[in-house]
């Protein structure tokens, strides 16, 4: 069942490949059909959520390279079902947005769910080499969507983003071969080496596997100061692109962090807490104060991305310093990391395909081209703001339920670095608020090219669902967090050995 | 335990096979008019089938040895024998472009030939026979070389052939200094007799032994023959060049290494890993900028040559090492040609950017090309990116960290120019090139086997567990 969900895309994707010549038209509607079939099945595997003694539930576990003992070992658990059940959405998202698409539709729709397969993938593998099986293809994946589908400098960026995070995955490796080598007996699987803690005694030889790790899920991630490959890579990206790109590839990166690193190498990962915690703030603040300087509404939101994921990796760091001490502090922390994950992924998901519906319009992302857009094009406008006020964190929106977790989970542990985060938030939403300002209020100016149109329909199925889920995310958040906090308590459990 | 000179040649079939499908090729060829000269290639096709069928039905069981000892018969010969014969398929199929040509027959044979030097170069258990070896998958190539008769051709057989006749000297006098203190030619009684001799004697004629294979192998220092040949030579034949001769270099090395000269004093393994780090560095950094696609083919291959000696490093300190060779061997092999065979399917194309806007007129060639290039990059879920993985794993095992993460650095720096052909040729644009359909057919068959054998690979590493032949 769960091996359906992963390969139904995929499968789509070859059958659509090598199907002979069809019109635009049923490509997409294959399209959306598939990624909702697939949203469907998720939405069963949620209803038929039961973890087993394990931990995990639907699990398959195949023999793959059983010389170097790597399976194909696949489950789900509190960690990976929400962030299975973001993927399906949002992708299903892009597909509605790209109704108004054109350009080499076949091959888009076949990418895109090539991407969708990969993706799911990450979030199910319970093995290494799995794992960095899909890890490694979604930057495939994504290189040919920036280039092949990006804006002016796309070569340039896709071709960087391609070195960065491949240079990022083999890092990974590395650690993850340090892992093997270090197990006894030898193994790649993730369950398998959780509960072998192999470097459990520390010393040098942890320290550089943990640094490997870490390396690589921080350029995935990205954290500053690995975050440079992320503001070009989404400015020149298609809009569907980058929503895939900020909303679920760089949850790779965080996902790595709590299923891999903190796990597997609870111990390293207590003693570098501090210097987590302070990657993390400085990821806040560094990502909040670049976003006020832009003037490019695109690489804005990119950088926020930067100060959202920067939250993330401060809760992770202080789950490792309160580990021993306060079990509900530790998962707190966790579950609002888990919880903006979520968030993240369907606020900036949304903000990424509003700026691609700005881009049809006026084919720019200069802020200062715009002005009065609220005037005349009123649902757009509404909807922007309802996006803007979910991504500064506003009560009754799913980020405010992450932030406030993740605050508290961490104010005990590291008060001075949580005050610090409080002034990301701060930054972030004067940034918002003025580049609302900018575009949509004050007296309108001509854009030039291109007629401002409001709000399309397909447009609006594709953004306002996310925006939706935010919503009901913020507001009833217990179906979300009923899943997340059993797990979040296992990681704690694990962590604090 | 004596045994009849009859039994040790039923075990030698494929090469039987194949000594036989060459001078039967010849009298064929001589005797055939021109348009019937495709029953020399129906010929060889059979003989490679018959040949990995027999290795397939003969799989060895712990391996033995044939002619006294001079001959190994394990799991890394057969290994190499499918590969190549495998190989030699592949290189047929894209060999189109020799088609109605007045000397086809002599291509066949000699490919069949350097194909049989190769395998013997693998399987060889004693000096003279691996000199033998040596020579038999050189001689054919210089002729192959300069196939085509044309300027840059002829330029690179002269190359090759004084390159080649240099380091097979050097191997020579290698032997001769290794038999002079060793007392032997044998690899089994070199293992007893060289730990008890003077170190720097067995070393000076060990690293001189190696030039023969690690020159054929295409590795640092003595890899200057590879772009020229690469670039001089018809793309078939720098498929061949650079594909083949490699396989059974790289099994005759760690042959060496592991069943000679690891009990001598001297530190081997390190000796290989700093080799194998020089060569895949150098062979990187000189891939960087080149614009003429065989030439950066050609760096390419050396480079993968490195990451290939780094399980020759790990020879004896991981069970991984040698599966992992293997395996490695038999991607790098497909994935290698199918970059060359998109290559010979475009005969026009030269340079980069030559191939912009392949994907529109050409989309499968495009996406075989994609893959084979992803491939050797080791990009999951490719048959090198399994190769990668338990080579790195077992040099890891073996205490070499710091080559892994060498390796690793220099993936990455490969990425940059396999991407620098795959970017235009993914890009929209009209193109205007004639193709051959035989060599884009074989493009997309390897492609696909590359891709499969990641998959796979526990399949194909199950077989491969078995150590090097035990010497008698």
């Amino acid at each position: 069942m769960l091996s359906v969900v992963v390969f139904l895309p995929l499968a789509v994707a070859v059958g659509l490949v090598a199907m002979p010549r069809v019109s635009d038209r049923v490509v997409r509607s294959i399209w959306i059909a598939a990624t909702a079939a697939d949203l469907a099945l998720v939405v069963a595997l949620w209803i038929g959520f039961a973890p087993g003694p394990s931990g995990f539930a639907y699990e398959v576990n195949q023999r793959w390279i059983p010389t170097v003992s790597a399976g194909y070992h696949i489950g789900l658990d509190g960690l990976s079902l929400p962030l299975v059940a973001l993927t399906a959405v949002l992708f299903l998202a892009c597909a509605l947005y790209s109704l108004r698409q054109t350009h080499r539709m076949r091959a888009f729709a076949a990418l895109f769910l090539f991407l969708q397969t990969v993706c799911l993938g990450v979030f199910v593998s319970l093995d290494l080499i799995l794992f960095f099986v899909f890890f490694d293809l979604s930057i495939v994946g994504m290189y040919f969507v920036i280039a092949l589908w990006g804006h002016r400098g796309a070569a340039r960026a896709a071709l960087m983003f391609f070195l960065y995070t491949f240079l990022g995955s083999l890092a990974l490796l590395l650690g993850f071969i340090g892992l093997y080598v270090a197990s006894d007996p030898h193994t790649f699987d993730i369950v398998a080496l959780t509960a072998q803690n192999p470097l459990a005694g520390g010393g040098i030889f942890s320290v550089l596997v943990l640094l490997a790790i870490l390396v690589g899920l921080a350029v995935k991630t990205p954290t500053v100061p690995f975050h440079t490959w992320l503001p070009p890579a989404h400015t020149e990206a298609p809009a569907a692109g980058s929503a895939i790109l900020a909303g679920v590839l760089l949850k790779l990166g965080t996902y790595g962090f709590v299923r891999i690193a903190m796990p597997i190498l609870p111990g390293t990962w207590r003693d570098y807490s501090p210097a987590i915690v302070a990657i993390g703030v400085a990821g806040v603040l560094y990502g909040a104060f670049v976003a006020l300087g832009q003037n490019d509404l695109k690489r804005m939101v990119a950088y926020t991305s930067v100060n959202h994921m920067g939250y993330i990796l401060l809760a992770f760091g202080a789950a490792g310093l309160v580990a021993t001490s306060d079990a509900q502090a530790h998962d707190l922390a966790v579950t609002g990391a888990v919880t903006q994950m979520v968030s993240h992924g369907l606020i900036t998901g949304a903000l990424f395909l509003l700026t691609g519906v700005l881009y049809e319009r006026g084919r720019t992302y200069d802020m200062d081209a715009y002005g009065g857009l609220a005037a005349r094009t009123p649902w757009f406008a509404r909807v922007t703001a309802v996006a803007a006020f979910a991504s500064l964190g506003l009560p009754g929106f799913s980020g405010f339920i992450a932030e406030f977790q993740i605050f508290t989970g961490a104010l005990g542990p590291v008060p001075v670095a949580t005050a610090l985060a409080v002034v990301g938030i701060l930054v972030t939403a004067a940034l918002f608020l003025r580049a609302l300002q900018r575009v949509f209020l004050g007296p309108a100016r001509a854009t030039g090219k291109g007629d401002m149109a409001d709000l399309a329909g397909a447009e609006a199925a594709a953004i306002v669902p996310l925006l939706a889920l935010a919503v009901l995310i913020g507001v009833f958040p217990r179906f979300l967090l009923d899943v997340i906090e059993p797990a979040a308590r296992v990681v704690g459990t694990l962590v604090s050995r | 335990m004596p045994r009849t000179m009859l039994a040790d040649l039923s075990l030698i079939l494929p090469e039987l096979f194949l000594t036989g499908g060459a001078v039967c090729g010849l009298l064929l060829g001589s005797y055939l008019p021109r348009r019937s000269q495709w029953l020399v290639d129906a010929l060889a096709g059979v003989v490679c089938v018959a040949g990995v069928v027999a290795t397939v039905v003969g799989w060895p069981n712990g391996g033995t040895t044939v002619f006294e000892g001079a001959y190994a018969l394990d799991v890394a010969t057969a290994v190499v024998r499918i590969v190549v014969l495998v190989s030699v398929l592949l290189v047929l199929a894209i060999s189109g472009e020799f088609r109605g040509h007045a000397r086809k027959s002599e291509f066949v044979v000699l490919l069949l030939l350097s194909a049989l030097g190769t395998i013997v170069l693998a399987g060889a258990n004693d000096l003279l026979l691996l000199v033998a070896a040596f020579l038999l998958a050189s001689v054919p190539l210089y002729a192959l070389t300069g196939f085509a008769k044309d300027s840059p051709g002829t330029e690179a057989t002269m190359k090759y052939y004084l390159l080649s006749a240099l380091a097979g000297t050097v191997m020579l006098f290698g032997v001769m200094a290794v038999f002079g203190v060793g007392g032997s030619t044998g690899y089994a009684r070199l293992a007893e007799t060289l730990p008890t001799t003077p170190a720097a004697a067995v070393a000076a004629g060990a690293v001189l032994v190696l030039a023969g294979p690690m020159f054929k192998a295409g590795a640092v220092p003595v890899h200057f023959w590879v772009p020229d040949v690469t670039q001089g030579a018809r793309p078939p034949v720098s498929a061949l060049v650079t594909t083949i001769p490699k396989i059974g270099a790289l099994v005759a090395v760690y042959r060496l290494v592991a069943a000679v000269l690891a009990p001598t004093a001297l530190n081997w393994p390190l000796l290989v890993a700093v080799v194998a780090a020089a060569t895949m560095t150098l062979g990187n950094l000189a891939a960087f900028f080149q614009d003429n696609v065989r030439r950066l083919l050609a760096y390419s291959t050396i480079s993968q040559v490195g990451y290939l000696l780094m399980a020759v490093a790990a020879a004896g300190a991981s069970t991984l090492a040698l599966p992992s060779l293997l395996l490695y061997l038999a991607a790098y092999a497909v994935t290698n040609l199918g970059a060359f065979a998109v290559v010979a399917a475009l005969p026009n194309a030269e340079t980069l950017t030559d191939y912009r806007g392949l994907v529109r007129h050409h989309p499968w060639l495009a996406i075989s090309l994609v893959v084979c290039l992803l491939g050797l990059v080791g990009t999951p879920p490719t048959g090198v990116f399994a190769g990668k993985l338990t080579v790195f794993t077992a040099a890891f095992d073996a205490g070499f960290g710091w080559l892994v993460a060498v390796a690793i650095a220099n993936t990455v720096a490969s990425l940059f120019y396999y991407l620098r052909w795959i970017a235009p040729a993914v890009r929209l644009e009209p193109l205007t090139l004639p193709t051959n359909h035989g060599a884009a057919g074989a493009a997309a068959v390897a492609a696909a086997v590359s891709l499969a054998l990641g998959p796979l690979a526990g399949l194909v590493l199950a077989p491969l567990g078995h150590p090097l032949t035990p010497l008698p």
